[in-house]
């Protein structure tokens, strides 16, 4: 095998793993969004809202796929054995994921139902986050595995962990819909999204302490990769770097600098995740399968790879220039169609 | 047998049936829609009538709807092999993942990039971006349709690939794999399926505003683009058909042996045109033959020879009573089809097409047929594959993942209950869009309308109060 097929499932893992990230910092803040409709006041601020998020959901969403079908793709096996695992968490937010979706385009048709599509638009988004959330907390906790397949139960995914992680998300799009309504709106909607802001958050913070404390904890191997050398150093800094873009976010949401709020919003994510990664790495099921077992053969992460190499760049320049076509605040006409 | 008996594998497997089923519609629907609009863009460009303006304005519309409804049941999708069948991905994964992973890089993020600018951008971006956008949300669903039928037909038909020691598909050729025997065929078929069906529900629409006498010059000009479409694509899908069945009789015999309802193989095998397979007697009851018709369809040859189900294992038989059924009423779809062409090109050359009669009547009762044919030809192809998920490799036993039979069974009537409430409400919604019909369609441009209330003030009854409030 030569040098570069050797690192195939290293590359793909980084795809993959920013793939989801990607999904997590652009549909998050729709999630958000829609998790924030009720308490959003007026008819007139819920339209505008949504509006500021209808030309770009559908392809913030489209990571979610390229999430699944980037797993399918070169880590087949822990595709299998993830979603078998998780079946209960994943179809439940399918199935929300489905009910935010129509409203978008519903919401606008009806008059009558209008109430029933927002509450859809809020109820789909809210189950969809916890569903993530548990999702994530599930997996940490390491589905059982004997061989090639799944062997516990449908609900092995259920424990307080996984419940922090669902609150957790919920907190943690909530900050991101925040900061995006402060880029995106002005007065009374503003406001409330630099209110909305600043307790989620504290609340985002707060959650992520816990869990931090909390995963260690879950398995020997956490917590000997957290307090041993080199683990030790990130246990360390880390809390200092999300300080610091805890503290970013919540200068920039109180003044009138929503995208550096939502970046700062980024960077907690990304140290979240750059976390999660120190805790599995190299497995891709936790403690039971490395990416290097479930890779598929190079011949097929080569392949994908020449794709991959052509057109994330493509994709990510369009949804670039589409994210620039509807930039600025959404005005209340705006956006009709 | 209670229902609660059902195995675990049935309920995994109509769940699967089920959410593919909901949702092959709303893609073959877009695929068509997407052109359309692209086709309506053009010539608003071309031609610079702002008759066409109006009539893309009305159908993006339609479109925005379908197109929405296609993405949730997509999404649904993209997981729907994991939850359900682990092992076959696990098994076959290295073979369709890289082919799925393509799908979305080329088609998913291509129409929901431009979508934003195709539905909401029209003053935002310049003519020419525009055309580009609308071309590329077209584009993508095509290249959609291209690189899933190269999934489902490599495992209709396999090829190119090899068996490693933990028992996994191994490609060995790409380009094998990806123009794998049945490919082109496939592809044609449901691309000109796709085409067909939405110049069926375009032609019903402007049947029912005909019938109603609603029809304006908009509706005029669709109608007749719908019809004369009906007109060239109904015979070269009988044609590509006709085409398909030959390699599916090459390739899969067995499903071909179901499709005709023959049990015994033979020569000089009669096309049975009704009858009612009967399985525990290996024949089939009731026949109503044309002699000789069947070989000479499927060999080109009077006494060629046609295969027969009971020449095959009993454990490797498709369902022949669905196979045999589902392919006669996809047949007789796409004839009818033919016969609404034809019969609207006659009224066309005599120029009478726009005279309310027998013909719009018979227009509007099939626009939905398109869509009844393609699940029935969808019903056709996996039925008849069965029992496997890798055809003459892998079965459907093998591929179900490890699940509760609770969670199956919550699944699937989760899936039911969900699905109906949302696509009926869709579909409430379409069919009422339609019956406004494009006259409410004004080009956008130089009307301020309410954000997000466009359809709102489509619906006649809303329009007033609709730019009351945007004044206020």
């Amino acid at each position: 095998m030569s040098g570069f097929a050797h690192y195939l499932p290293d590359i793909w893992a980084a795809i993959i793993a920013f793939a989801i990230l990607t999904y997590v910092v652009l549909d998050g803040f729709d999630l958000g969004i829609g998790i924030l409709f009720p308490f959003l006041g007026s008819e007139e601020n819920r339209t505008r809202a949504m509006n500021s998020v209808a030309p770009v959901w559908d392809g913030n969403e489209t990571w979610l796929v390229m999430g699944g079908g980037g797993l399918l793709a070169v880590f087949p096996l822990a595709y299998g054995i993830i979603l078998n695992a998780l079946y209960v968490p994943i179809i439940i937010m399918l199935l929300s994921l489905a009910f935010r979706g129509v409203a978008f385009e519903f919401r606008g048709k009806t008059r009558r139902w209008q109430k029933l599509w927002d509450k859809a638009f809020f109820g789909g988004s809210l189950i969809a986050t916890l569903a993530q959330g548990a999702i994530l907390g599930g997996l940490l906790r390491g589905p059982e595995v004997t061989g090639r397949t799944f062997t516990g139960g449908p609900f092995d995914w259920v424990s307080w962990f996984s419940l922090g992680t669902a609150l957790a998300l919920v907190a943690g799009y909530v900050m991101l819909g925040s900061a995006w309504l402060v880029i995106k709106t002005s007065h009374g909607l503003y406001d409330l999204a630099r209110r909305v802001g600043q307790v989620s958050l504290i609340a985002t913070l707060g959650f992520i302490a816990l869990a931090s404390l909390a995963t260690p904890f879950l398995h020997p191997e956490y917590y000997h990769r957290w307090f041993q050398w080199p683990g030790v150093i990130w246990s360390a800094v880390v809390p200092l770097l999300l300080m610091v873009a805890g503290f970013g976010y919540w200068t920039a949401i109180r003044s009138d600098r929503g995208v550096v709020a939502y970046l700062s919003g980024i960077a907690i994510f990304i140290l979240c995740f750059m976390g999660l990664g120190l805790s599995i790495f190299p497995y891709i099921v936790p403690a039971s399968i490395t990416i290097r077992e479930a890779s598929t053969t190079a011949m097929s992460q080569g392949f994908i790879l020449v794709g991959a190499a052509i057109f994330l760049p493509i994709i990510l320049a369009y949804t670039a220039y589409a994210y620039w076509v509807f930039r600025g605040k959404t005005s209340e006409h705006e956006h009709h169609y | 047998m209670s229902i609660f008996d059902i195995p675990t594998l049935d309920l995994a497997r109509a769940q699967f049936a089920f959410v593919v089923s909901a949702h092959i519609v709303f893609p073959a629907f877009s695929i068509g829609t997407a052109s359309y609009l692209m086709v309506l863009e053009a010539l608003r460009m071309i031609t610079g009538k702002e008759v066409f303006l109006r009539i893309f304005e009305f159908w993006k519309h339609i479109f925005a709807v379908v197109f929405g409804m296609g993405v949730v049941s997509g999404v649904v999708m993209s997981y729907e092999f994991g939850l359900n069948f682990a092992h076959f991905s696990d098994k076959a994964g290295p073979v369709i993942g890289p082919l799925m992973g393509y799908e979305v890089m080329t088609a998913f993020f291509l129409e929901a990039g431009f979508l934003g600018i195709m539905l909401f951008g029209r003053n935002r971006v310049n003519k020419w971006i525009y055309m580009f956008a609308v071309t590329m949300v077209a584009f993508g669903t095509l290249l959609s349709a291209f690189w899933i039928l190269s999934v489902n037909s490599w495992m209709q038909t396999p090829a190119g690939f090899a068996m490693n020691d933990v028992g996994q598909f191994i490609p060995k050729d790409w380009w094998e794999v990806i123009f794998n025997p049945s490919l082109p065929y496939r592809f044609v078929h449901m691309v000109l399926a796709a085409y067909l069906t939405t110049a069926l529900v375009v032609a019903g629409v402007g049947a029912w505003h005909h019938i109603k006498g609603t029809a304006d010059d908009a509706v005029r000009t669709m109608f007749r683009m719908a019809v004369a479409m009906i007109l060239v694509t109904a015979p070269i899908q009988i044609f590509a058909g006709d085409q398909h069945g030959l390699n599916t009789l090459e390739h899969q015999p067995a499903k071909i042996a179901a499709m005709e309802g023959h049990w015994e193989t033979s020569k000089g095998a009669g096309l049975i045109l009704f009858g009612i397979p009967n399985p525990s007697q290996e024949r089939t009851d009731y026949k109503i033959e044309v002699p000789y018709a069947s070989s000479l369809i499927l060999t080109h040859s009077l006494d060629g020879e046609v295969p027969g189900l009971g020449d095959f294992p009993a454990n490797e038989r498709p369902p022949m009573t669905i196979v045999f059924f589902t392919f006669r009423i996809m047949v007789g779809l796409g004839f009818a089809f033919a016969a609404i062409g034809l019969w609207g090109g006659w009224l066309m050359w005599r120029k009478r097409l726009h005279e309310p009669g027998l013909f719009h009547k018979m227009a509007l009762v099939f626009a939905p047929g398109g869509f009844l044919a393609i699940i029935m030809g969808w019903f056709t192809t996996e039925f008849g594959r069965q029992p496997y998920t890798v055809y003459g490799h892998f079965t459907t036993a093998e591929s179900v993942s490890n699940l509760s039979h609770g969670a199956a069974w919550a699944a699937l009537i989760g899936f039911v209950v969900v699905y109906a409430f949302l696509f009926g409400s869709g579909t409430f919604y379409l069919l009422r869009l339609m019956r406004r019909g494009p006259e409410s369609a004004e080009p956008v441009e130089n009307t301020p309308q309410r954000a997000g209330g466009v359809a709102g003030a489509m619906l006649a009854n809303d329009v007033t109060t609709e730019k009351e409030e945007a004044h206020v």
